[in-house]
């Protein structure tokens, strides 16, 4: 919470007397909302007091001996910068009904519906409400907490039967279909009809409307899931008149890799190496969100020691790097320039790759943050080498790509103007990062609620103007010239000492509480929220995907463009399915 | 074997050749010379499925060079492409796409489960939308562990696959498969995934082997 706080509550309790409660649980710091006046409620801020972007909605299920309510959780910040407004909304179990926000904020459109495909709760007056990362027909709603799984073992991990003993059962063994299946009692498969492709369809001659006097068809074309330029199992659904786009609707799911199910299991420090496989491109910056949502949460005890500080900038700084030289690499591949540009990119990122491997032990899946600093130093040389990146080669290398490509015919002609989102509309759809930026507004979470020690260092935030995918390329550039300045700064200034701050603990103590930490990732913002109840487990782990909510925007992207820039428009925006679809 | 080994291992079955003509003649049997061609030139499916896919890509980038092995010509269509990597989770989701493009693979295919996940599920084994291990619905030939494989794994496997198509007859694999080629039936998104194979036992668990 900001310092303006009080002067928002005063406002919210004289505007909306009855409505608006402050929440008085132990650890809580946002507001209970009633479900009837949310809209209203969310207008006003919207409108009124500045609060016009929506970062989170999500539902938590407090499902307990006294207990039994869902509730709605939603994240509101302003983008001229400040803390968090933080709502909730409290529903009964057997009729989870609320408003939808999609009037209000359009970017709660992919939350909403994963709300309710995860948690089971109605959005009314929700444009598209189906389900968005399982298919539809799928039993139940996996997230909450008298759902099982067809492997379910027990609650919680260290799961008994593995320990002390060791007796180590295949889960195969004991499920009578020998894989990780589950049905419905009395469930005959002869009979079933899949729904899924049916709605999506119907969802998409809503967009679509009436046709004209023009005797002429429509024709739906399925790019993906497997397609060589959609950065994975990605698929888009999408209706052309002629070579013109009408409609189009994301399906996402297809790497649905349960990590809130179980990161719900697991103990805190459990779930690090889970992060890592969230954006699998720069997974030092997931540790680093991760990290610090729990740290707030543990709150002093949580505080990194002061040379860990500077490791953690330096790490997610290279993550930064890596991903968007990759990020413009294969943008040039969707635009047709097939892997020579990939190569110039790749090569750059295995040499920060070798850091990484060096210092962490892996390539790709780091592992490396720990409540209260990182898991070990450098080792030696590590830092030299660093030093020679940052200073000799990169810089370097980063005006040879510009040179190469940003005034390249066929990139400017193929990028200028197609796929225009405009600082209203990135507002709106919620997107983040270099989406938003390169769309004129200058949100960097670095400086407009810095987190660790990014307000010690030097640097300017990129932004664009003009919000096309020509734009969106040429950010990243920027922002790795941006990166490597911060990384000067801290290289020069990082001092000696221990690296995390106490013991390297197993079992770290986390109060009970609700926090949502978030951070700058290559892709957008990319927060935590984290419900702790004081067992060694989180009750409720969600994440915010930048990835997955900066697809929202995508249809009104593509509208009214080619089909052969969708590729393009999908390449600028960096998705990664492991984030996307989580 | 060396490399040097197998070129030599072409003039076997032994027939003397005069040395003046030893530059030009080689005797061989089918199977070797076939064999030979088909190791250097195994096409991989253009088909990343998650973390894992990241890795495949460096390996054909400059720094591993997958082109050493003649296996840089990656396919986006399944038509074309001899191999298929599975390089990463394999979801409920997911599987009925993997399994229809294998179908969709002309003989002499191979699998490879690249990773943890796509071996055996690997962290994410317990997720409701996880398949444990893809071995459950497509025959696996080489499997490479890792999380993720690092690309010298990789390319360690696809040495193994390499191994595993010099072993192979010509003659077993194609004319006595003639008839046993069949697809396999594509599963089905039910209220959980459905294998067209199992439907008695999903009609009547208590018939499965094992017990509950």
């Amino acid at each position: 919470m900001t310092e303006a706080a009080p002067v928002v509550q005063s406002v919210l309790e004289t505007r909306f007397p009855g409505v608006v409660t402050p929440d008085e649980r132990k650890g809580y710091e946002g507001y209970i909302v009633t479900k009837e006046k949310l809209v209203e409620l969310a207008t006003a801020l919207r409108d009124e007091m500045g609060y016009d972007f929506l970062s989170s909605v999500t539902a938590v299920d407090y499902l307990s001996e006294e207990e039994t309510n869902l509730e709605v959780v939603y994240h509101l910040y302003k983008s001229t910068g400040g803390g968090s407004l933080v709502l909730s909304v409290q529903l009964p179990r057997d009729n989870p009904v609320v408003d939808s926000l999609v009037s209000v904020y359009p970017g709660a459109d992919f939350q909403e519906r994963e709300a309710y495909d995860l948690m089971g709760i109605r959005f009314d007056k929700h444009p598209d409400l189906r389900r968005i990362l399982m298919w539809e027909g799928f039993e139940g709603h996996p997230l909450r907490k008298d759902w099982k799984e067809a492997y379910h073992n027990e609650d919680t991990k260290p799961f008994s039967n593995r320990w002390p003993d060791g007796q180590i059962f295949r889960s195969e063994d004991k499920n009578p279909y020998g894989k990780n299946n589950i049905y419905p009692v009395g469930f005959d498969p002869t009979k079933w009809e899949a729904t899924e492709e049916s709605l999506l369809y119907a969802g998409l001659g809503k967009a679509v409307g009436e046709k004209g006097n023009i005797e002429t068809d429509y024709l739906v074309v399925n790019m993906g899931p497997q397609h060589p330029s959609t950065h994975g199992v990605f698929r888009m659904a999408v209706v052309l008149d002629g070579e013109t786009i009408i409609a189009l609707k994301p399906v996402v799911g297809y790497l649905h890799r349960n990590h809130e199910k179980i990161g719900e299991r697991n103990t805190y420090l459990h779930n690090m190496p889970f992060t890592d496989r969230l954006d699998y491109i720069s997974s030092l910056s997931n540790n680093f969100g991760y990290a610090l949502a729990v740290e707030k949460l543990m709150g002093k005890k949580g505080a990194p020691s002061e040379r860990a500080e500077y490791i953690r900038v330096i790490m997610a700084e290279l993550t930064r790097i890596s991903n968007h030289v990759w990020a413009i690499g294969f943008l040039l591949n969707d635009l047709g320039a097939f892997f020579t540009p990939a190569l110039y990119a790749i090569e750059e990122r295995e040499l920060i790759l070798d850091i990484f491997e060096a210092t962490t032990g892996s390539r790709m899946m780091c592992n490396y943050f720990r409540f209260g600093g990182v898991a070990r130093d450098f080792p030696e040389g590590v830092l030299q080498k660093i030093r020679d990146l940052v200073f000799e080669r990169l810089p370097r290398k980063i005006d040879d790509i510009d040179a190469y490509l940003t005034d390249n015919e066929i990139v400017l002609t193929r990028t200028q103007g197609v796929g225009i989102l405009t600082p209203e509309d990135a507002i709106a759809y919620s997107a983040t990062g270099p989406m938003l930026r390169a769309s004129g507004v200058p949100y960097d979470i670095r400086r407009a609620d810095p987190y660790g020690i990014y307000d010690r260092f030097d640097f300017d935030v990129a932004v664009r103007y003009h919000g096309d995918c020509y734009d969106r390329f040429i950010i990243r550039l920027d922002e790795i010239r941006q990166s490597i300045r911060i990384l000067e700064q801290a290289l020069d200034q990082i001092p000696e000492g221990s690296v995390i701050s106490g013991s390297n603990p197993y079992q770290v103590r986390v109060p009970a509480g609700e926090s949502y930490g978030r951070v700058e990732g290559p892709k957008g913002e990319l927060g935590f929220y984290i419900v702790s109840n004081g067992k060694p487990h989180p009750w409720r782990y969600h994440v915010r995907a930048p990835s997955f909510i900066n697809l929202t925007a995508m249809e009104k992207m593509c509208i009214g463009q080619k089909i052969a820039d969708v590729v393009v428009i999908l390449g600028s925006i960096d998705i990664v399915l492991g984030e996307t679809d989580r | 074997m060396s490399e040097e080994n197998k070129l030599e291992g072409l003039n076997k079955p032994e027939y003397e050749i005069t040395p003046e003509m030893r530059s030009n003649i080689a005797i061989t049997t089918l199977d070797r010379i076939y064999n030979l061609g088909r190791r250097y030139s195994v096409w991989p499916l253009m088909f990343g499925l998650a973390c894992c896919g990241i890795e495949f890509i460096c390996t054909a980038a400059s720094r591993y060079d997958i082109a050493r092995f003649g296996m840089e010509v990656m396919r986006p269509s399944p038509r074309q492409a001899d191999l298929m990597i599975i390089s990463g989770t394999v979801t409920k989701k997911m599987l009925p796409q993997i399994v229809r493009l294998f179908n969709q693979m002309p003989e002499p295919k191979y699998v490879m489960a690249m990773g943890a996940c796509a071996s055996g599920g690997g962290p994410f084994k317990e997720g409701y939308n996880v398949v444990s291990g893809i071995d459950k619905y497509l025959p696996v030939d080489v499997y490479v562990p890792g999380c993720p494989p690092t690309p010298q794994a990789l390319l360690h496997g696809l040495m193994k696959l390499q191994e595993k198509i010099d072993g192979e007859s010509y003659f077993k694999r194609f004319r006595e498969r003639k008839e046993n080629i069949e697809a396999i039936p594509i599963p089905i998104l039910g209220p959980d995934i459905i294998d067209p194979r199992d439907y008695e036992i999903i009609k009547n668990p208590s018939k499965s082997k094992v017990a509950a």
